[in-house]
């Protein structure tokens, strides 16, 4: 990389940073429990808006899997998503009226947080449907892995956003507060993922999987991206440039291993389709708040009004990480 | 007689604690060293936790960095008071904070008190090692190491490099053998004094402290000079990825270190609990004998290791992204080609299918979809129909099919009416067998009922599109097993071709041909490559056809393109 490149980037991660404390104005604090935080503690970052119905089990999830601290951002909630939060003992919220899209999808107002509260700590920033599955999930906590990946000197956790859907259409996946979304909407899409490096950040572009094959058959280049990096040793110099999908410094990209080997990496499963998302997908479109004028919702939306299947015969069950593993959708790289 | 134990310690100390009161409740003496840089709260708390324990010892404190000579330094120091205190001990064992011994004391008690000469030590002749990292051994001993490589790898290698340059060596100290080998050692008494009493032993302490990772020679080498009965390998199971950082266990490797009959492992990740729990409260059982077997979990450790370093060939994925050239397979399996073959036999891919078992999809990249085998809107994995999608990433589509069909060997039909994109693609994977008819293409435009002109145009584009891909094939640069007949060729003796296919397919035991395909009705194809040479057309691609059929062929008159 050429040194004029770098010093590009350089100032482009600084204007992501510039911006995000500027975006720190939106945010008022509903509840700050961060004195809380222990000097080794993971925390996990969450933009969310009416997903009261999902928290729940979202919470019991990652406190299962180690997660000391959790930070939420409530973007104008009105179904109690901010005093449910509020309610919980490791949990600070914050909360904003600003509009969404021009905090670039909540990334600006993530970064703030982090920069202010994730220095030095690992730290996980993931949707509220959206659930972390690394090697050895099942029988070692998150500790086990960020300790690891520390002695291993490794800054940053790559993994791949994992479509769930149910069989049938979309509205007979019952959805109730407390439930594990995957008992209704079980299956994945194992091998028609297509990858690229982008350039720019060296990150990998990952699209394909049941969207791609049900709501972008003719337009496969604005299908959406799947590849994601969500756990990062946190430094206040860093920023996630477009949602988790990359960082800067692009170093934080490089979770894949060019000369032949598997790093280890892990999957964010997708609880997107499930009969909440109906609602959801037509008031995100009223509120156009999306990414690319929420043509994802667009064609989510005529899709699902035809409410189509997006099981086949060729979809997987999800058993567990082993099962993704011996798939290829996640690798166990030298950790073993 | 007894065995007493060394422990380094320098994090997670109320491990520590637990592993040293265990040794204790056991009746063996503990030596423990502090790291220098914890702090003192913490090192109270420790002494504090052992207070009512007479056998635990604590010794000066040093601060030791990876890789340097203080931590030979400290196993000097602990090691002396060792010897000095207990004089009941003929066994001293180094151990870190991060073991957990595997097996009851009283057995490792027996196991040495039956060897009672023995010293259980790694250690090997540098040129014996291929584990060094930063690929250094023989070098260690012969270089300077004024950097320190996990703070200052830069400047670290540059100086490394700027010696191999300057030729520079130092000298190794005249009656040293350099060995190296794993620091977690068991000596007896007789060595280990021997060692630390040696009258040359501030030469030594002034070489080793200079040699680069010097806990894992310094009694390696030395031991070799005093030792009555080396045992070359160390009883503490401690594996190391290729990083040159050790492997970690957790709770769910319980099992296999209970089978591994290990005395003493390392690392243990200090949370994990069910370990700790297990081999500490552990009732005594009947005293076991047998020797550590550590395979399974070498196994393990391989295969993880593999894993980083070579992968799953034909995988591209979120951790996988090879560079060009690297990617030890650039797709999951072995598939073939076939082109030309349907224009020139009917139902080919049915009767493919038939006669190998193998998955014979029809034109995966024509233009307007993917013609999956059944006709399939959507295939292994998930794969779907749509061109665009295809389209959109090719090499994916090939990666993806290889990968989701793994085990299987897929077949697919292709010609120049397809998409192009993939040629490139085909040609470069050593798994690919691309079998070519030239110019069969031309079979479907006869039987065709176009206007001439027409037939003649699309007859040149086709040959165009098809001399470019064939172009490609023919490169030096292609890995494909390539086979390539003109039309003219392989009606000659179609058997005999489609046999050879066949037989590399099914690998050994197929039966000869019995059922053939039908091939298509060619009477008259000699004229009508004519018609397209006399329209200005050069059909070249197809070999030579003679104008006037029947002087060859007359005894095959009334089945004359059905192959026997």
């Amino acid at each position: 990389m050429g040194l004029l490149k770098s010093y590009r980037l350089r100032l482009e991660r600084r204007r992501w940073r510039a911006r995000a404390f500027r975006k720190r104005r939106e945010l008022t604090e509903l509840r700050n429990r961060t004195q809380q935080i222990g000097k080794r503690d993971v925390l996990l970052f969450c933009t969310l808006r009416n997903e009261r119905v999902r928290l729940p089990y979202f919470l019991s999830y990652y406190r299962g899997l180690g997660v000391d601290h959790f930070f939420f951002v409530d973007n104008g909630s009105d179904d109690g998503t901010g005093e449910y939060l509020a309610d919980q003992m490791d949990v600070s919220v914050f909360q904003t009226e600003e509009g969404y899209k021009r905090a670039r999808f909540g990334v600006d107002w993530m970064n703030w947080l982090q920069m202010r509260y994730a220095h030095g700590h690992w730290s996980l920033t993931v949707d509220v449907d959206e659930f972390f599955v690394y090697p050895f999930c099942d029988t070692r906590p998150i500790q086990a892995l960020t300790d690891w990946l520390d002695a291993s000197s490794v800054r940053s956790f790559g993994t791949m956003l994992l479509d769930m859907y149910p069989k049938g259409t979309i509205e007979t996946a019952t959805y109730r507060e407390g439930d594990d979304p995957f008992a209704v909407a079980p299956w994945f899409d194992s091998g028609n993922y297509t990858i690229q490096k982008n350039p720019k950040y060296g990150n990998l572009w990952i699209q394909g999987g049941p969207r791609a094959r049900a709501f972008f058959y003719d337009n496969a280049e604005r299908a959406p991206a799947m590849n994601k990096i969500p756990l990062v040793k946190w430094n206040r110099a860093y920023a996630y440039v477009s949602s988790t999908h990359m960082l800067l410094p692009r170093g934080l990209n490089l979770v894949y291993d060019e000369w032949g080997g598997e790093k280890t990496s892990g999957c964010l499963l997708h609880a997107k389709f499930l009969d909440v998302f109906k609602e959801k997908s037509v008031e995100e479109l009223k509120r156009n708040q999306h990414f690319a004028n929420s043509h994802e919702y667009k064609a989510y939306n005529q899709g699902l009004s035809e409410s189509p299947d997006l099981w086949c015969q060729w979809s997987e069950k999800y058993i567990n990480w082993r099962q993704l593993e011996i798939l290829g959708l996640m690798s166990k790289g030298n950790w073993a | 007689m007894s065995v007493g134990f060394i422990m380094l310690v320098h994090e997670a100390l109320d491990r520590a604690a637990q592993v040293a009161r265990h040794f204790c409740d056991h009746a063996k003496p503990v030596v423990i060293h502090v790291d220098k840089r914890v702090d003192d709260a913490s090192f109270n708390w420790l002494r504090q936790k052992l207070a009512d324990c007479p056998d635990a010892v604590f010794c000066d404190r040093h601060a030791c960095e990876w890789g340097s000579w203080s931590i030979v330094n400290a196993t000097q120091t602990a090691s002396t008071i060792m010897l000095d205190r207990f004089p009941q001990v003929r066994h001293v064992m180094l151990a870190s904070g991060s073991c957990l011994p595997l097996r009851p004391v009283k057995e490792l008690e027996r196991y040495l008190t039956a060897r009672p000469r023995t010293d259980f030590i790694e250690s090997v002749t540098t040129d014996e090692v291929d584990w060094t990292v930063g690929g250094l051994s023989q070098e260690r001993f012969t270089l300077r190491f004024p950097f320190s490589w996990k703070k200052q790898r830069r400047l670290f290698d540059a100086n490394v490099r700027l010696q191999r340059a300057l030729k520079y060596e130092r000298t190794i100290l005249d009656g040293l053998v350099p060995h190296l080998g794993s620091q977690w050692w068991c000596l007896t008494r007789h060595t280990l004094s021997a060692i630390l009493q040696d009258p040359r032993r501030p030469e030594f302490d002034a070489y080793f402290s200079r040699v680069w990772i010097p806990d894992e020679s310094y009694f390696q080498t030395l031991a070799r000079l005093y030792s009555s009965q080396i045992e070359s390998r160390s009883l503490t199971l401690s594996k190391f990825d290729f990083q040159g950082k050790p492997h970690v266990f957790y709770d769910d490797h319980l099992q296999l270190l209970r089978r591994s009959d290990c005395f003493m492992a390392r690392k243990i990740w200090p949370q994990a609990e069910g370990l700790f729990r297990a081999f500490l409260t552990q009732s005594d059982r009947m005293p076991n004998v047998v020797e550590p077997n550590p395979l399974k979990i070498d196994r393990l450790f391989s295969r993880a290791t593999e894993r980083r370093t070579r992968g799953r060939s034909g995988l591209y994925m979120q951790g996988r992204y090879p560079n060009d050239g690297w990617e030890n397979g650039k797709t999951a399996g072995r598939y073939s080609v076939f082109e030309g073959f349907d224009d020139l036999f009917e139902n080919f891919d049915s009767w493919l299918e038939r006669r190998t078992g193998n998955r014979v999809h029809r034109h995966l990249f024509a233009k307007d979809r993917v013609q999956f085998a059944g006709d399939v809107p959507v295939y292994n994995g998930g794969l779907s129909d749509s061109a665009a999608l295809r389209d959109y990433s090719p090499h994916s589509f090939v990666t993806n099919l290889t990968w989701n069909t793994r085990g299987e060997h897929q077949c697919f039909m292709f010609g120049p009416h397809d998409a192009q994109d993939i040629s490139a693609i085909l040609a470069s994977d050593r798994n690919a067998h691309i079998s070519v008819i030239t110019g069969a293409w031309a079979i479907p435009l006869f039987h065709s009922n176009q206007n001439f002109a027409d037939l003649r145009k699309e007859a040149a584009r086709l040959q165009r599109i098809e001399g470019a891909h064939l172009d490609l094939l023919r490169t030096g640069l292609t890995k494909a097993r390539v086979s390539i007949w003109s039309l003219a060729e392989f009606i000659e003796d179609p058997m005999e071709k489609l046999q050879m296919i066949l037989d590399e397919l099914g690998g050994s035991g197929q039966r000869r041909l019995t059922e053939v395909p039908r091939m298509a009705d060619l009477s008259g194809f000699g004229q009508f490559l004519q018609n397209l040479k006399n329209q200005g057309m050069s059909p070249h691609l197809m070999g030579d056809f003679p104008v006037i059929e029947g002087e060859t062929r007359n005894d095959d008159q009334h089945r004359p393109y059905l192959v026997k």
